[in-house]
């Protein structure tokens, strides 16, 4: 006792400095581990109130989602934080666009490195996004009450492939020019209004400055934008629609356990 | 009789104004998406002109199929004089390539064969490469003009020099 009286453990600094006025002001939960108090400590949180304040222990298990959806936002953040920094130099203009990729290569300082792993977790996130979709599908997690963020994911998928080719024209190697050329061109067969789409998406006739800065303004901050907006539609469906998809955890499947019989006659019957 | 005629107005004082005020909203939202679309179409496009200055047409032995890269389009000086035809594949937009050895056009990207005539011989491509008008200038250059077809293999449609 006289120990403890004289040496504080680390969790009594904490306990401390969550206790004073100036933490109970940010973080109005306050100190304490109880059920509530962690419920809180989510609810209260503007980014964390997205999510469900409580989560079925077996919904955290790697089988029940492989952490597909969890690891498509890491590789998002990753892009972001690698994204941003590729910006301060690259210039989106003709002349300089390819020079700028082949200075992130080889003359900036881990240039290389955040280059290539802008471009490997662009890739990662196109195949965790699929993957996460069929996971979902052959699940059924799909269904109702959540065939809304099924939807949503649906938009997501979009902005992520819209990201993808967007993020492809910007080295402007020769690449990245027939690629957009062949995909702008995909889209002048919209009936129609096809070749005004065309033209308006590259700002021109063909691939050319225009196309690059149009690009460049829908790979940094138009997408980015629209995909965090339903990033967060996302995750708030899915505490709506009643947490993670658990078979176990279904109405249907909880009115059948809980009266047995009534399937046992429903199959007699039939 | 103060409430009879308000039941055959429709519209009430607030409805009034309700209306009036999403009215005015529709109107403002259709203009700006007008001012949007307007902003976004450019007016001015700094790209090359149409027109090409091929060069003076000695350049271009008889039977020949001469590819000029930067503007996409071939110089072919056959029998019944020169013409020129488009050389970015109808099907996605990629630059087609002569090859001589097999006395065919074909494009890199999906496979699409043309004859020297533009003709589409086999893969995706749905419509052949189109011809383009030739003209000479007063210094004897052939010109050629991108932006104009014109119906392949017709007597206008080839320059004799």
């Amino acid at each position: 006792m006289a120990k403890t009286g004289m040496t504080k453990t680390m969790n009594q600094y904490f306990d401390d400095l969550r206790g004073t006025r100036v933490w109970r002001s940010i973080f109005r939960s306050g100190t304490g581990s109880s059920t509530l108090k962690r419920a809180l400590a989510i609810q209260q949180n503007v980014f964390l109130h997205l999510f469900s304040t409580k989560v079925r222990t077996r919904m955290l298990s790697l089988s029940a989602t492989w952490y597909l959806g969890t690891l498509t936002l890491g590789t998002f953040l990753i892009l972001i934080a690698t994204g941003i920094p590729l910006m301060f130099y690259y210039h989106p203009s003709a002349p300089q666009a390819y020079a700028d990729t082949k200075d992130l290569q080889f003359v900036v300082s881990s240039g290389l490195f955040l280059r290539n792993l802008h471009r490997w977790s662009a890739h990662a996130m196109v195949f965790l996004v699929f993957a996460h979709m069929f996971k979902v599908f052959y699940r059924g997690a799909y269904r109702t009450p959540r065939e809304f963020n099924w939807v949503i994911g649906v938009i997501l998928l979009l902005m992520t492939l819209l990201l993808s080719y967007t993020g492809y024209l910007l080295p402007w190697d020769q690449l990245a020019y027939w690629a957009i050329t062949v995909g702008s061109n995909i889209a002048s067969a919209v009936p129609v209004v096809g070749e005004k789409i065309h033209f308006l998406l590259l700002g021109g006739n063909a691939v050319n400055a225009n196309a690059l800065l149009r690009f460049y303004v829908l790979h940094c901050m138009i997408l980015p934008l629209t995909a965090m907006f339903f990033v967060a539609i996302h995750f708030w469906r899915i505490r709506k629609d009643g947490g993670l998809y658990s078979h176990a955890s279904e109405p249907a499947t909880q009115r059948a356990n809980a009266n047995p019989g009534v399937v046992a006659n429903a199959k007699e019957a039939q | 009789m103060a409430d009879e005629i308000k039941k055959n107005d429709d519209v009430n004082r607030r409805q009034f104004f309700v209306k009036l005020g999403l009215g005015s909203l529709s109107i403002a939202a259709a203009g700006t998406a007008a001012f949007a679309y307007q902003y976004l179409d450019p007016n001015v496009l700094y790209e090359p002109s149409p027109v090409v200055n091929a060069g003076k047409p000695d350049r271009y032995p008889l039977d020949s199929v001469t590819l000029d890269v930067n503007s996409g389009i071939y110089i072919i000086h056959s029998q019944e004089g020169y013409f020129s035809i488009s050389a970015v594949c109808t099907h996605l937009g990629c630059l087609t390539a002569w090859k001589p050895e097999l006395g065919i056009i074909a494009c890199p990207c999906h496979g699409s064969k043309f004859e020297q005539n533009g003709k589409k011989i086999e893969g995706p491509a749905p419509k052949p490469l189109p011809w383009k008008r030739i003209s000479l200038n007063e210094d004897g250059d052939l010109l050629v003009d991108r932006s104009t077809d014109v119906p392949p293999l017709a007597r206008d449609s080839f320059v004799r020099v």
